[in-house]
């Protein structure tokens, strides 16, 4: 610790701290442009200036100088240093001046507008008027993808879009070309960025040189409702804050958690907005004797549910899709029950994922925020970069802190940081487990190492054996202790870890595609995902928001929420429990899927005890009592690891490569497919695959 | 100064290869370098491109980025940044670059200037009709006590007058640079006094 007077004010700061942080620490506010906590540090906006006491008599940068850096007074007095004297406001005044001198005067016309820290700091630190009567330079627009507009006249050249590409995403893609005033910032020959984290741009741009291209001209700032809540495009749970004009979405932004995603959120995330408003189921629909749906009551609707529920002597199944949330799958799962069936399935992508194995078997033990403290990292058929692309900043992150070996089995593939490639599939990771290879000397030694599992690995037959074989080598190599448990398993549904959570699996292991095949009526709840050309011929109940896949064949479409217009439950990969909030309501006639669920029950004459989603989830919180704590992990048994250790095989395996089951980024639920702009993104990056 | 860009894609070789000494050249240049700093090797690596190719094109950007395991953008950062290199074909014979820095401007660079002006383009950095010439005005090159002077290739002539630096850039037009005695163009050695002045 380093102790430090900060206008008088003395205070302990740990020894790392620039004087900007020092300064914050002490609770004085420092403008600034190019400073970002999170990273590098450039020092070329100017406008952190502080004053030193016995220091050079000039103004200090205080981003770029440590607290250590600062001489003691002649008498052993501590450093000093000022924020607020005349000498700090005159030249701060002076910086902003010239920061000025180029900025266009657009601020009606600038997206930026009423969050803009360059209009923050001109109304503290600003003249009423400009001294300057030369032309202003003005700067081409550059073209840097779909997602990202650029205004480069208003660009004050911080960098922080050049430092956050190079050190965040893992990309050198933006770049600073030529020099002093005809310094302009672009990509190479403007191409088009392919970054899963781009959209983080527009909120590091502290002026609006680049904001959202979706969100351009739509609203301004201080007109829209803002409510926090978390999203669910991948099973990372990261938290956002939705902003919305009465009913529609305009726009979503992260939010700080630590835990999970620091500050940074997904292009997935934030741009899929304009597909909660398109191709959105509004009324029940019916399929009548000519294959066409259409529009009906909700009693009609119910009354077709009931007679082939009826016929259907009890060959009823049911799955949940990705974006479920636990109460819908908990009411569906009590539904089926009354109705006499365990056919039900969370698990679309096929995975051999069980609540039977235990908690710690299914989630991502070491956490998200646990990868900076873990030493040695295997990846097992997983692409983290698009599995969960705000942990994949995470692991690169780390492995800029220092030393992180990273090996990987499955797809060879551009994963942003350095790799040691350790094979395709099974056999490589049977290899390890006999003790083979170098790699395998790496995890041994490694104090705090972890096994990332990916969902391409534990999907079909083999997917158990790898289970197994991966807990088998975390135990071989001491990476499952009561301190520290590396065993993670990363998935790809939001939805996923709440329904292993309340057992939403068939318990005579049954498949998805089992029930898909064996059930005369069939319930999806938001299940797009699976396999469902085989459904044709069966009784198929689509409850969900989009007309996707499964409202497409469906028999009764019953029209539901979107996570932006219901409060609802969902765990995330670490086995977070997490709550969104609703943003707006569903339109038109729509309903939050567990009220449907519960009207439905009535109709179907096994009517739920609870009428009200407290009622439900307090009955929730009876049946599985951790679902009580929100943000909180429960923690699995470690020996859950230890049992499944115990059961693997080890023998020779057939040539088996692991594939992602996520083939296209941007296309991985309803909400997405709808959203014109994750279909422009998936079209440009495909196009950039097969350049 | 002006933005600096890369040339019109019209003029750009599609291709970029090292000559085989040259390559031999990079590979020891590069290995002069610690391991995994390889990319400080970027300067004289574009400085040998531009020897070769007379100014540094797209796919010469490419290929000394992929062989130091950069990113492209990078590699244009500091091409565009130094006005050294030169991001536009030149002059095939000559590219003179008058020196226009406060002793030179003195004993006439302006002068020296007009000439250029007259004899290859009006404008800097473009050439004359038959792509063979082209000029521009650089800051001070260190030949201040032969003032005024300027630069074709790595050879600087010095103590020019007017006359004398259209009789040199005729030279070179014809493809005669090579009899052009480098250094003092008025009979001094070096730079001891002339005539016995001063």
């Amino acid at each position: 610790m380093a102790e430090i007077k900060v206008n008088g004010k003395k205070i302990d700061v740990p020894d790392h701290y620039t004087l900007l942080q020092a300064a914050e620490a002490a609770g004085a506010e420092i403008p600034r442009f190019c400073f970002h906590e999170r990273l590098s540090i450039a020092g070329n906006c100017r406008m952190c200036l502080v004053e030193v006491k016995g220091g050079p008599p000039k103004p200090i940068t205080s981003c770029a100088m440590g607290v250590l850096d600062l001489r003691t007074g002649p008498h052993g007095e501590l450093p000093e240093i000022f924020t607020e004297t005349d000498m700090v406001k005159k030249s701060r005044k002076g910086v902003l001046e010239f920061i000025l001198i180029n900025h266009p005067l657009d601020c009606p016309i600038c997206d930026q507008g009423g969050e803009c820290d360059l209009q923050d700091q001109t109304m503290l630190y600003g003249r009423d008027f400009s001294r300057y009567t030369e032309n202003k330079r003005a700067v081409e627009d550059k073209y840097i993808g779909p997602l990202i507009k650029t205004v480069m006249t208003r660009c004050i050249h911080c960098t922080r879009c050049v430092r956050f590409t190079t050190e965040v995403a893992g990309l050198s893609e933006l770049g600073f070309i030529g020099r002093g005033e005809d310094s302009e910032i672009t990509t190479f020959l403007e191409h088009s960025m392919t970054s899963e984290l781009q959209g983080n741009l527009i909120d590091l741009c502290p002026v609006g040189a680049l904001t959202s291209r979706p969100y351009a001209f739509q609203a301004r700032s201080w007109e829209l409702t803002k409510t926090d809540t978390i999203d669910v495009m991948d099973a990372l749970g990261s938290a956002i804050r939705v902003d919305s004009r009465g009913a529609e979405v305009m726009r979503i932004l992260p939010r700080v958690n630590e835990a999970v995603n620091e500050e940074w959120i997904s292009d997935k995330t934030r741009f899929i907005w304009d597909g909660l408003r398109k191709r959105r189921l509004d009324r029940p629909y019916l399929r009548n004797e000519k294959n066409y749906l259409i529009s009906v009551s909700w009693e009609e609707a119910f009354s077709a549910i009931r007679s082939a529920v009826l016929k259907s002597n009890k060959a009823i199944g049911a799955l949940a899709g990705d974006l479920a949330t636990v109460e819908e799958m908990y009411a569906l799962k009590l539904l089926l029950q009354s109705l006499g069936s365990d056919n039900i399935d969370c698990r679309q992508d096929g995975t051999i994922l069980n609540p039977s194995f235990g908690r710690s078997t299914y989630i991502f033990n070491p956490t998200i925020a646990g990868i900076e403290d873990s030493d040695t990292l295997l990846i097992i058929g997983s692409n983290p970069r698009i599995e969960g692309a705000v942990l994949n900043a995470r692991i690169r992150k780390r492995q800029g802190m220092g030393h992180y070996p990273i090996g990987l089995i499955g797809a060879k593939t551009e994963l942003r940081y350095r790799y040691h490639y350790l094979g395709p599939g099974l056999e490589s990771l049977n290899d390890l487990v006999l003790g083979n290879g170098i790699f395998f000397k790496i995890l041994k030694k490694a104090k705090k190492p972890i096994i990332l599992i990916g969902q391409g690995a534990l999907i079909g037959k083999e997917g158990t054996e790898v289970l197994r074989l991966s807990a088998k080598l975390a135990c071989n190599i001491e990476a499952v202790r009561n301190e520290w448990n590396g065993f993670a398993i990363l998935h790809t549904a939001a939805s996923r870890v709440g329904g292993l959570d309340i057992g939403f699996v068939c318990k005579n292991g049954k498949t998805a595609s089992d029930i898909l095949n064996n059930s005369a009526v069939l319930f999806l709840l938001g299940a797009d995902e699976c396999d469902v050309s085989t459904a044709r011929k069966k009784f198929v109940v689509y409850i969900g928001s989009h007309g996707d896949k499964g409202a497409r064949l469906a028999n009764v479409v019953l029209p539901g929420a979107t996570y932006t217009e219901k409060s609802g439950l969902y765990v995330n990969t670490e086995g977070r429990l997490q709550m969104t909030n609703a943003v707006g309501f569903p339109p038109g006639q729509a309903k939050e899927d567990w009220a449907i669920l519960r009207a439905l029950s009535d109709v179907l004459g096994c009517p739920f005890s609870f009428n009200s989603l407290y009622e439900l989830r307090s009955k929730l919180i009876m049946d599985y009592p951790h679902f009580k704590e929100i943000d909180d992990i429960f923690a699995g048994k470690i020996d859950d690891i230890f049992i499944l250790a115990e059961e693997a095989n080890l023998r020779n395996f057939r040539k088996y490569a692991f594939t992602s089951p996520i083939q296209d980024f941007y296309l991985t639920n309803p909400i997405a497919r709808a959203s014109a702009v994750m279909r422009e993104c998936s079209s440009l990056q495909n196009k950039h695959i097969s350049d | 100064m002006s933005v600096r860009r890369l040339a019109d894609e019209t003029l750009q070789p599609k291709k970029f290869f090292f000559s085989s000494r040259n390559l031999v050249w990079a590979e020891k240049t590069i290995a002069q370098y610690p391991k995994n700093r390889e990319q400080s090797a970027v300067i004289p690596l574009l400085m040998r491109v531009q020897e070769q190719e007379g100014w540094i094109t797209r796919a010469s950007i490419e290929y000394v980025a992929t062989m130091l395991s950069m990113s492209y953008i990078r590699v244009l950062e500091i091409a565009t940044f130094y006005t050294q290199f030169h991001l536009r074909p030149l002059g095939t014979r000559a590219h003179i670059q008058v020196c226009g820095t406060t002793p030179c401007m003195l004993r006439g660079a302006e002068e020296l200037k007009k000439v250029c002006k007259k004899r290859i383009n009006g404008e800097p950095l473009i050439t004359n009709a038959e792509g063979t010439l082209s000029w521009e005005e650089v800051e001070c090159l260190g030949a201040c006590v032969n003032a005024p002077m300027v630069m074709i290739f790595k050879d600087t002539y010095e103590d020019l007058t007017p006359s004398r630096l259209e009789e040199i850039i005729v030279l070179f037009e014809e493809g005669l640079g090579e009899s052009v005695p480098v250094g003092p163009q008025n009979g001094r050695f070096s730079s001891e006094p002339w005539m016995g002045e001063g």
